[in-house]
């Protein structure tokens, strides 16, 4: 499909990823992420390791409470003020966590953009969309008003705004909920950023529309090389968009690796279950395998593998008590369990 | 109410407890309440016990309070207003409180022109200045206690209209009061048992900063000879009473004026830490973060 | 009929005869929520509804409760027409028809229990005549929905999703309904929790001989759990047909594009596939479009879809399309050039 415009001069150039193409943007090795709540400690990421390299989607999947999330905020500097964070993190060979806050935010706001679920609490209702989506051009790259006006434009433009110069000066209300999310997607990209964080961004959104944000990410990624982390609980959308996979549950990655290996062979009995699960159209009739439970809560995880008291294989007491290590079962395909493959098929 | 009432009510005590000028409202509402109920007992003199001995002495260990121009023991009579005061603020509030509510609930739940016709009504009523309505509504029907309890409920009726309307507005759109619909429940039921105790919380603070201003509202009236008639004692009218002697008697304009100021800062601070505990945004937040975790 | 639904579906039991939901928006203009909708569910079945937001989908369902005011044609469960009842006996249709919401936990009142949610239909309809009949009851409809009966004590926070979405299913079927309007009852659910409830759904069913009607945007759900199906799109049906019918063989374009906008769980289809991609968005509902309403959006609308507003038209036994060019336009987008 070819509906979007071809790239505008000046926006088509890959960001600051300078240098070695093969660097990760970001990248994030054991991220540790504590909430303080009224009930005591909530353990939302747990040792958490990724990194994603320029012009490549990593995909971030899981249930409410997994962590997927809150792994990315913090990562950025987002978490709540009653989260602690530990690890590392390098955004363009940069540490992130050993800079000052005023640098930090100076460094995401220029090279990370990023989308959310809910486009219409990422945008202003008392300002124009022009106005929003140019704002970061005068904020990082000094531009004029009238500048970053021309940019706003050519932004627009880029994510498939029929008449961009009218709609420039038009107010969020006036748009309807897929044409937001491009507004959203135009202000993330401003900058040009390196990185680009997209946070369930088409969950809210029908799905035809989605189609389209889907197609619309993908293209722009091919154009512009970024680095995009997509996260999302919706299976299919991983197959479409993503490179890479990480599957949370409980605050840790149980399954990681190229998005073919995870979905052709997936190893954790959780990833299995999930793909299982899902109804399917070729296979109509029947009960659904389903996951017994419901995900568990970050205040009270089990001392052993997260998934076992949901588990369909159910190991043996290992399980129960001991954390297993995330260890490869072929090249680039990881998992964290100690009933690897199919042995409950 | 139901079992969710209780731990909203926990949790609103405890909230409270952490909230020094809420605990030292409490206090002096508590305090309050013994002496509007046992004044009469409390009070070391009879309010009208006239000793032409004793006029317009200043403060002493026999008269904490000073006496008046008649003699009368201040303290004494500032104890047993106390009940008038209160009395006042919680007949005037409970009408207030039982007309608004109702108007409220009638033109939110029902809308369209039984909206439209009582709510225009409560307009005109909240257009008035307060006072010149208690005014009016004395004049007409002359002053006493009574008259001003009525005066004072009818001047706050359409604020409890105007806040249960805007509660009723807001929980008849959510899934619940639908779902209520939706197997069949009468409008009655639902009303009593989804929508009220759902906008209880602003009902609540609501109530309490009324309280506050009813009382200041009969002082005004009682100082304009509207309200409680001489020789009862009520704070405004001693208020008034005292005015001549600003300059030789302190006393007489000080001590009521003081028990006003305390009582409505109470009743003001008690309502301040409720809207904030009771906030429904912040119990939404609370809740959903309970639920998350 | 060989490509009809696998097992007979019994008499009609609700119907929707060309049925209109306008809602007034302000300025004088009309929302055309339901804009001419006629169908029939039938005792036994489930019909699956499905379409994107302002299809309508939500309000047809409401219809059947008559939790919205038709502005024209008729609403009949069970043989009786009761477009025009009085509140207080819809009050009793209510009991036939129930309704599961999609968030359960702004469905269920914060403030009360779990056994005082559950128990609303018993006590509104007088079901049972004492505190303990209807604790009791209570027990067992907890029971039925795979629930503890301890949890009728705790409130709706406590719970999980998939709980409270159990909850909601028991305080449907206390009033032992014929018909249940299940209003996109799994979209807020965890991926995981989602298969639980709708393989309850499915047992409910087949135990209790309920009849569903399942409203959902998601369509690989609609397609497991539903016998029939009819895709909505501004306000109308554009087809109708068995969930074999509408996956192999859609005749309508909207239901083709719908179909290959959903993804797959499976990298290799997803590279392999082309998707048929919609351009802009659904027109507003005030002012939908004339002729085919789907012809500002549609890769193969021709002249005269502006000319022509199409009917539903059988294009196989049992599956009907509102298409001028039904069958032929699938063809040509999925065949032809992007």
């Amino acid at each position: 499909m070819s509906s979007t415009p071809p790239p505008a001069a000046g926006v088509a150039g890959t960001g600051p990823a300078a240098g070695d193409a093969d660097a990760p943007v970001l990248a994030i090795e054991d991220l540790t992420v504590t909430i303080g709540t009224r009930r005591g400690p909530a353990r939302a990421v747990a040792g958490v390791d990724w990194s994603v390299r320029a012009g490549q989607t990593l995909a971030l999947v899981g249930e409410s409470g997994s962590g997927k999330s809150m792994t990315v905020l913090a990562a950025t500097g987002l978490a709540p003020r009653a989260a602690r964070v530990t690890g590392r993190v390098r955004l363009l060979g940069e540490e992130l966590t050993a800079l000052p806050e005023p640098r930090r935010r100076q460094l995401r706001g220029r090279h990370v953009g990023f989308v959310f679920q809910d486009p219409m609490t990422s945008l202003n209702p008392v300002l124009t969309v022009g106005r929003q989506v140019s704002e970061a051009c005068e904020e990082h790259l000094g531009m004029t008003r009238r500048q970053a006006r021309d940019r706003a434009v050519e932004l627009l433009d880029l994510v498939g705004i029929p008449l961009p110069g009218r709609r420039v000066e038009e107010y969020p209300h006036q748009f309807s909920g897929g044409m937001r999310q491009r507004v959203v997607i135009a202000m993330a990209l401003a900058c040009e950023p390196a990185l680009l964080i997209a946070d369930e961004p088409t969950t809210a959104l029908d799905v035809t529309t989605q189609a389209q944000i889907v197609e619309l990410v993908a293209d722009l990624r091919r154009r512009l090389g970024t680095a995009v982390v997509w996260i999302t609980h919706d299976l299919g959308v991983v197959a479409g968009v993503a490179d890479t996979v990480a599957v949370m549950y409980g605050g840790r990655i149980v399954e990681r690796g190229d998005v073919d290996a995870v979905f052709d062979a997936p190893a954790h009995p959780y990833t299995r279950a999930l793909l299982a699960a899902r109804p399917d159209p070729q296979h109509a009739g029947g009960d659904l395998p389903a996951i017994a439970g419901a995900p568990p809560s970050p205040l009270d995880l089990p001392p052993g593998c997260a998934f076992w008291p949901r588990c369909p294989v159910r190991g043996d007491a290992r399980c129960e008590h001991e954390l297993p290590p995330l260890v490869p079962v072929a090249p680039g395909h990881e998992v964290r369990t100690f009933c690897p493959g199919g042995e409950d098929a | 109410m139901s079992g969710g009432s209780d731990g909203t009510l926990r949790r609103t005590l405890s909230a409270l407890r952490h909230d020094p000028p809420a605990v030292a409202g409490t206090v002096v509402l508590l305090l309050l309440l013994v002496v509007g109920v046992a004044g009469r007992w409390l009070a070391p003199a009879g309010v009208n016990d006239v000793d032409v001995d004793q006029m317009l002495r200043p403060p002493s260990l026999d008269h904490p309070f000073g006496t008046d121009e008649l003699g009368r023991d201040v303290l004494s009579r500032v104890l047993v207003a106390a009940r008038v005061s209160l009395e006042v603020g919680l007949v005037s509030v409970g009408i207030a409180l039982l007309v608004g509510v109702t108007v409220g609930l009638l033109a939110g739940w029902y809308r369209g022109w039984v909206d439209n016709v009582l709510m225009r009504g409560m307009d005109v009523l909240f257009a008035f200045p307060v006072l010149l309505l208690a005014v009016a509504i004395v004049a007409v029907l002359g002053p006493g206690l009574v008259t001003a309890m009525v005066a004072i409920g009818v001047v706050y009726t359409p604020i409890f209209a105007r806040v249960t309307r805007a509660g009723v507005l807001s929980v008849r759109e959510q899934v619940f009061v639908r779902a209520a619909v939706s197997i069949g429940a009468s409008d009655a039921r639902i009303i009593r048992r989804h929508v009220l105790p759902n906008i209880a919380a602003p009902l609540i603070v609501q109530t309490s900063l009324s309280l506050a201003f009813a009382i200041l509202s009969e002082a005004a009236l009682s100082f304009l000879g509207l309200g409680v008639q001489p020789p009862d004692p009520a704070w405004g009218r001693m208020l008034y009473d005292g005015r001549g002697f600003v300059t030789e008697a302190w006393w007489l304009g000080v001590f009521p004026g003081a028990a006003i100021f305390l009582t409505v800062l109470a009743f003001n601070l008690v309502g301040d830490a409720l809207r904030d505990v009771l906030d429904p945004r912040q119990l939404t937040v609370s809740e959903a973060n309970r639920s998350r975790a | 009929m060989s490509t009809g639904p696998s097992h007979a579906a019994g008499e009609p039991l609700a119907e929707l005869d060309d049925l209109r939901v306008w809602f007034p928006a302000g300025g004088g203009v009309q929302v055309r929520a339901v804009d001419g909708v006629s169908l029939t569910v039938r005792r036994g079945e489930t019909l699956g509804l499905v379409g994107e937001s302002g299809s309508g989908k939500s309000t047809t369902g409401l219809a059947l409760l008559r939790l919205v005011d038709p502005t024209s044609g008729h609403v009949r469960v069970g043989g009786r027409d009761v477009t025009r009842w009085s509140r207080r006996r819809l009050r009793g249709l209510r009991r036939r028809v129930a309704m599961v919401f999609q968030d359960p936990q702004a469905s269920l009142d914060p403030r009360r229990t779990i056994g005082a949610s559950v128990a609303e239909p018993l006590v509104v309809h007088r079901l049972v005549d004492s505190a303990q009949a209807r604790g009791r009851r209570v027990a067992e409809l907890l029971e039925l929905v795979g629930l503890r009966a301890d949890l009728a004590g705790r409130h709706p926070h406590e719970l999980s999703g998939g709980q409270r979405q159990r909850v909601g299913i028991a305080r449907a079927l206390a009033g032992e309904p014929d018909l249940i309007v299940l209003d996109e009852p799994i979209a807020s659910l965890d991926l995981s929790v989602q298969a639980q409830i709708m393989n309850l759904l499915r047992a409910l069913q087949r135990d209790l001989g309920l009849t569903y009607l399942f409203i959902a945007h998601d369509l690989a759900a609609v397609e497991h759990m539903s016998d029939r199906i009819a895709v909505m799109y501004l306000g109308r049906i554009v087809e109708t047909g068995t969930p074999a019918q509408l996956y192999r063989q859609p005749a309508h374009p909207y239901t083709a594009a719908l179909l290959s906008a959903v993804p797959v769980a499976d990298p290799k289809v997803e590279r392999r596939r082309r998707r048929i991609i919609l351009s802009g968005d659904v027109p507003s509902p005030v002012d939908p479009p004339g002729g085919c309403r789907f012809r500002t959006r549609c890769p193969q609308a021709r002249p005269d879809c502006v000319e022509v507003d199409p009917v539903l038209v059988e294009v196989a036994a049992g599956q009907r399309a509102a298409c001028l060019y039904a069958g032929e336009a699938v063809r040509a987008m999925r065949g032809g050039p992007a």
